[in-house]
C-alpha cells in the first residue's frame, strides 16, 4: 500500500512539473471553464422564471445540480480524460506492453498515471456553486450533512470513473472506438439538470442503468434532507457493483490482449 | 477547365476516395452520430418544463424542431482543425502543398465522405425517433426539403470556414484546438441546439443575431421542421457570413503557407 501511495505521488509530481511548463493552457482552461458555467447558468435561467420551476426544484435547488454536475466535469478533465483517453494510445502504439511488465498493478497505472491540474478550477467553481446555490435554499450545513454529501460525492465519483473505464477498456478489442467515451459524455451531460425534470423512462434510465441521478441530484437532496435512506444504500451498492464489474473487466480484457505486433 | 482548381475528374476523384476512406471507420462514425443525442435530452427537459410555452412552439413543433436540430447537427459537424493539426504536425501537410489544389479541398472532401457515411446511422436514429414519438411524424415538402438542404449546406459552409480559419492559426500557435474550444461553447448555447432561440431574452436574441451562430443550427432546422421562418433573411445572413469569412480564410491561409517552415526545418 505504501509503495502505491509513493508511486501516486511522484506520478503526479512529474505531472505538475510538465504543466507548470504549458502556463497559458491553465489560462485558456480557465477562460473556457468560466465561458461554459456562465453559458450552462444562462441555459438553466431559461427553465425558470417568476414562478417557474423544473420538475419541483426552484432556481437556487437546481443551481446545487448545476453545481455538482461542474465538480464532475472538472474530475474528468483533471482525472478521467488524461488517463482513460490514452489506454486506447497505448493499446495502438504496443505501449500496454510496458505497462503490463511493471511490478505495479496495471489498472492503477492506467488510472492514475497523471493529471491536468488545470481541471481543478472548474471543481473547485463547482463546490462554490453548489454551497451558494445551498446557502441560498437556506441549508444547514451540519457534520453529519456534509459527511453524508462527501461519501455520496465519492460514491458519484466510483459510478464515473467506473463507467468511464468499462468503456474505455474496451479499446483492447475495437482500437478504433475511442469515441465510445463522448457518446458517454453526451449522455452524462443530462445530470446538469435535476433527475424529476425527465420524462419516467428517461428518470428510469438516468437512476439504474446509467446511474447519472446519484452524481449530481443525489447529493443535492442529501443537502436539502430529503433523501431516504434505501436512496444512499441503492447509490452505494451501484458503485460497488461498477466498481467490481470495471475490475472485471480489465481483468477480462487483459486475457485477450494480444499485444500490438501479434 | 480548372474553377478554383477544381473540374469534374478531380471532383470525383476526391469524393470517392474520401468516401472510401470514411466507409473504413465507419463504427468510429456511427458512434460519432450517437454522441448527438443532446438534443433529444434537452428536448425531454423542454417538453415537461412550464417554460415550454414561450417557445412558440406548440404540440408537434417542438418535437420535430430538436429532431431537425439533431439532423441539422448531424450535416454540419466540423472536425478540420483537428485533421489540419494532426496533419501538420506529422508532416503530412508538404505533399499536400505541393499539388495543384488547394489543400482544403481534400478536407472538404473529407467531411463530405463523412457525412454520407453518417446518413444511414443519421437515418436509423431519426426512424427510431418516430418509433418513440409517432404523432410527430412529418414528410417535409419537396420545396422544403430542397430549401433546408441548402440551408444546412450553407452551416456546414460557415461552420467549415470559421474552423478553418481558426486552423490557419496552427502556422502560428499551437494553441488552435484550444481557441477552438473556446468558439465550441458560444455555438453550443447560441445555436439553438440545446433551447430553440425563441426561448432567449429578447435581448440576448437580439445580440445573437449578429452572430453566425444561429444560422447553423436554428435556422436550418426550423426550414427543415417546416416552421414559419424568414428564408430571405435567413439565406441572406448564411450568405453574409461566407461571403465574410471566405476572403478572410483565403488571406489567412496564403499568409501562413508563406511562413511555414514544414517539419524539422
Amino acid at each position: 500500500m505504501g509503495r502505491y501511495w509513493r508511486t501516486l505521488r511522484r506520478f503526479w509530481g512529474t505531472a505538475l512539473a510538465t504543466q507548470l511548463e504549458y502556463q497559458a493552457n491553465a489560462l485558456i482552461e480557465l477562460l473556457a471553464v468560466s465561458f461554459s458555467l456562465g453559458g450552462s447558468l444562462l441555459l438553466l435561467s431559461l427553465f425558470f422564471g417568476p414562478g417557474r420551476e423544473l420538475g419541483g426544484w426552484s432556481w437556487n435547488q437546481a443551481l446545487m445540480v448545476q453545481g455538482f454536475y461542474t465538480v464532475f466535469d472538472g474530475m474528468s478533465s483533471t482525472w478521467l480524460r488524461p488517463n482513460l483517453g490514452s489506454i486506447v494510445t497505448h493499446v495502438r502504439e504496443g505501449t500496454l506492453d510496458f505497462v503490463l511488465l511493471k511490478p505495479i498493478d496495471s489498472q492503477f497505472w492506467v488510472s492514475l498515471r497523471t493529471f491536468t491540474p488545470a481541471g481543478l478550477s472548474e471543481v473547485a467553481l463547482g463546490l462554490g456553486l453548489a454551497g451558494w446555490g445551498a446557502h441560498q435554499s437556506g441549508v444547514v450545513f451540519t457534520p453529519a450533512v456534509l459527511i453524508t454529501v462527501l461519501v455520496m460525492l465519492m460514491v458519484g465519483g466510483v459510478i464515473l470513473y467506473s463507467l468511464w473505464f468499462l468503456i474505455a477498456a474496451t479499446s483492447i478489442w475495437f482500437v478504433k472506438t475511442w469515441n465510445a467515451t463522448e457518446v458517454l459524455r453526451a449522455l452524462l451531460a443530462s445530470g446538469r439538470y435535476p433527475i424529476e425534470a425527465y420524462p419516467a423512462p428517461l428518470r428510469l434510465l438516468f437512476t439504474l442503468v446509467l446511474p447519472v441521478a446519484f452524481l449530481t441530484t443525489v447529493p443535492a437532496e442529501v443537502l436539502l434532507g430529503r433523501v431516504s435512506l434505501p436512496l444512499l444504500a441503492l447509490g452505494m451498492v451501484l458503485a460497488t457493483g461498477f466498481f467490481t464489474a470495471a475490475r472485471a473487466f480489465w481483468m477480462f480484457a487483459l486475457r485477450h490482449y494480444t499485444s500490438a505486433s501479434s | 477547365m480548372r474553377v478554383f482548381g477544381l473540374n469534374w475528374r478531380i471532383i470525383r476523384a476526391l469524393l470517392s476516395s474520401q468516401y472510401a476512406h470514411m466507409l473504413e471507420y465507419r463504427a468510429e462514425i456511427a458512434l460519432w452520430a450517437l454522441s448527438g443525442v443532446l438534443p433529444f435530452i434537452m428536448l425531454s427537459l423542454w417538453s415537461g418544463s412550464a417554460a415550454r410555452a414561450e417557445l412558440g412552439l406548440d404540440g408537434v413543433a417542438l418535437d420535430r424542431y430538436f429532431l431537425s436540430a439533431f439532423l441539422v447537427r448531424q450535416f454540419s459537424v466540423v472536425w478540420v482543425v483537428y485533421a489540419f493539426e494532426e496533419d501538420a504536425l506529422l508532416g503530412r501537410l508538404s505533399p499536400y502543398l505541393i499539388q495543384p489544389l488547394h489543400p482544403l479541398w481534400r478536407y472538404v472532401a473529407g467531411h463530405l465522405g463523412e457525412q454520407l457515411t453518417r446518413l444511414p446511422f443519421a437515418a436509423l436514429i431519426a426512424a427510431l425517433f418516430f418509433v418513440i414519438q409517432p404523432q410527430a411524424f412529418w414528410v417535409p415538402s419537396l420545396g422544403g426539403f430542397v430549401l433546408a438542404w441548402i440551408a444546412t449546406w450553407m452551416a456546414f459552409a460557415i461552420a467549415f470556414l470559421l474552423q478553418s480559419l481558426i486552423a490557419s492559426l496552427c502556422f502560428w500557435s499551437e494553441k488552435a484546438t484550444a481557441l477552438e474550444r473556446l468558439l465550441f461553447l458560444p455555438f453550443l448555447f447560441f445555436s439553438g441546439l440545446l433551447a430553440p432561440l425563441t426561448a432567449f431574452p429578447p435581448a440576448v436574441r437580439a445580440w445573437v443575431q449578429w452572430t453566425p451562430f444561429p444560422y447553423l443550427i436554428d435556422f436550418p432546422a426550423r426550414v427543415l421542421s417546416g416552421d414559419p421562418v424568414n428564408l430571405a433573411a435567413g439565406f441572406a445572413a448564411q450568405l453574409g457570413w461566407v461571403l465574410l469569412l471566405l476572403p478572410l480564410v483565403l488571406l489567412l491561409w496564403r499568409a501562413g503557407v508563406r511562413r511555414y517552415s514544414a517539419m524539422g526545418a
